[in-house]
């Protein structure tokens, strides 16, 4: 019996449609797709770091753990840098009692420290600067321009990576309250 | 990853870069296209230029609205370049409600005016390949495979790589296509609907971080499948 070509044509259909349907069952995630490994990417843990502040303490990432955590790379030289600085610190003095802390890590190891200590002088920065004088977190992060903002949630994965600035306020309080709505 | 591009004293961002060619490319490609589907380029530009803009608008305003007390307290936000304070969603909707309400306007016709924006479509969805590769976006699942490339602490499935190859597929096979002078008004634009439901139904089984609905399943594998079975309904042979 000949098969006319309009029958044909619409049992491959069918056929691709039926083997879509098992594409999809087979390729199920019932166990979600949680990445356990720490990496510089939205879902993943924040990799830590251990850094020295302007005060002489020494803060490690994963010591605010159960924190929304923004991390922001910087320089003193660089101009979005010091632009969204300001809108940084008005967002901490507001939310650092509901659970919000920031590490400004100065990337030392391509800035002058003083240039970068007279900034945080005058800008009146009241949030951890930690200095990177060795390059290690600016490597770890992947840095390729500055600023580089990071936003962790309380149980310490990444949540947005910001490339480049000066970031917005609103657009930085809208992801502070996003984030701290979240359940630990 | 190339999520920055360095030329000099200036960092661009690549995954931005990469739209926005392709949107320059598409739409130049689709105003060429045009006038073999009956369509006045510089119209059919125009209402591209007009869906994006509402998009755009669009897309801040309804994240301004969500995140209301923010933007009250400074409102000269809602002029920010920052691409992150933008909701898809809403943008795609309000490029196609106005897209569709000036297309009304300008008398164009519906399945014509799809086709000759085929070109645009199928470079956008080249373009969206290439900024998951540049941004790392759209990962894929740990592989031994020897093709495998090593992303995120892993050996990963290339998977932005896979997509890009199919869309240039996609967008090759349209352009033999589109010579068939005998093809119904729509056809072209539903065989680009049918190509990218598949080859996202395809990809999206070796991504390691699809949005996921309950059971595990894959939420545009989902959508790509009710997209394909009414493309192929569509396009299905009628018998004489």
């Amino acid at each position: 019996m000949k098969i006319s070509q309009p029958l044909y044509k619409n049992a491959l259909s069918l056929l691709i449609l039926a083997l879509g349907l098992g594409l999809i069952w087979l390729s199920r995630a019932p166990t979600g797709l949680a990445q356990q490994q720490a990496a510089v990417q939205t879902g993943f843990s924040a990799p830590n770091f251990s850094l020295e502040t302007l005060t002489g303490q020494t803060i490690e990432l994963q010591s605010l753990r159960g924190q929304v955590v923004l991390v922001n790379l910087w320089a003193s030289w660089c101009p979005p840098c010091r632009a969204e600085m300001p809108a940084f610190q008005r967002a901490y003095s507001d939310y650092r009692d509901q659970g919000f802390a920031i590490l400004a890590v100065n990337s030392t190891v391509q800035d002058d420290l003083a240039a970068a200590q007279q900034f945080v002088t005058e800008h009146t920065l009241t949030f951890p600067i930690l200095l990177d004088r060795e390059g290690t977190v600016t490597s770890l992060y992947q840095v390729r321009a500055l600023p580089l903002s990071v936003f962790i949630g309380r149980d310490g994965k990444i949540r947005e990576i910001i490339p480049g600035g000066p970031m917005d306020e609103a657009l930085l309080r809208a992801r502070i309250e996003k984030l701290l709505t979240e359940m630990p | 990853m190339l999520p920055i591009l360095q030329i000099g004293p200036l960092a661009l961002q690549a995954p931005g870069l990469a739209i926005l060619f392709s949107l320059w490319l598409g739409l130049t490609a689709a105003e060429k296209f045009a006038p073999r589907r009956g369509i006045h380029p510089e119209t059919l530009a125009n209402l591209v230029l007009v869906a994006l803009f509402s998009g755009l608008v669009g897309a801040r305003l309804a994240f301004a609205a969500q995140n209301s007390a923010a933007y009250l307290a400074s409102p000269l936000s809602l002029l920010s370049p920052n691409a992150s304070a933008l909701d898809a969603f809403s943008g795609i909707a309000a490029a196609l409600i106005i897209g569709i309400i000036y297309a009304q306007r300008k008398n164009l016709p519906l399945w014509p005016t799809l086709d000759a924006l085929t070109p645009l479509f199928a470079t956008l969805a080249i373009g969206i390949a290439l900024a998951n590769a540049a941004s790392g976006a759209a990962y894929g699942m740990e592989t031994d495979l020897p093709w495998g490339i090593s992303l995120f602490e892993a050996k990963r499935h290339p998977t932005q790589l896979y997509h890009f190859g199919l869309t240039v597929l996609t967008l090759l096979w349209l352009a033999v296509k589109s010579k068939d002078s005998t093809l119904l008004p729509g056809s072209l634009f539903w065989q680009l609907v049918a190509l990218i439901s598949a080859s996202i139904l395809l990809v999206e089984s070796l991504r390691a971080d699809s949005p996921l609905l309950p059971g595990g399943f894959r939420a545009l594998q989902i959508v790509a499948w009710l997209a394909l079975a009414l493309a192929l309904w569509v396009l299905r042979p009628k018998s004489n």
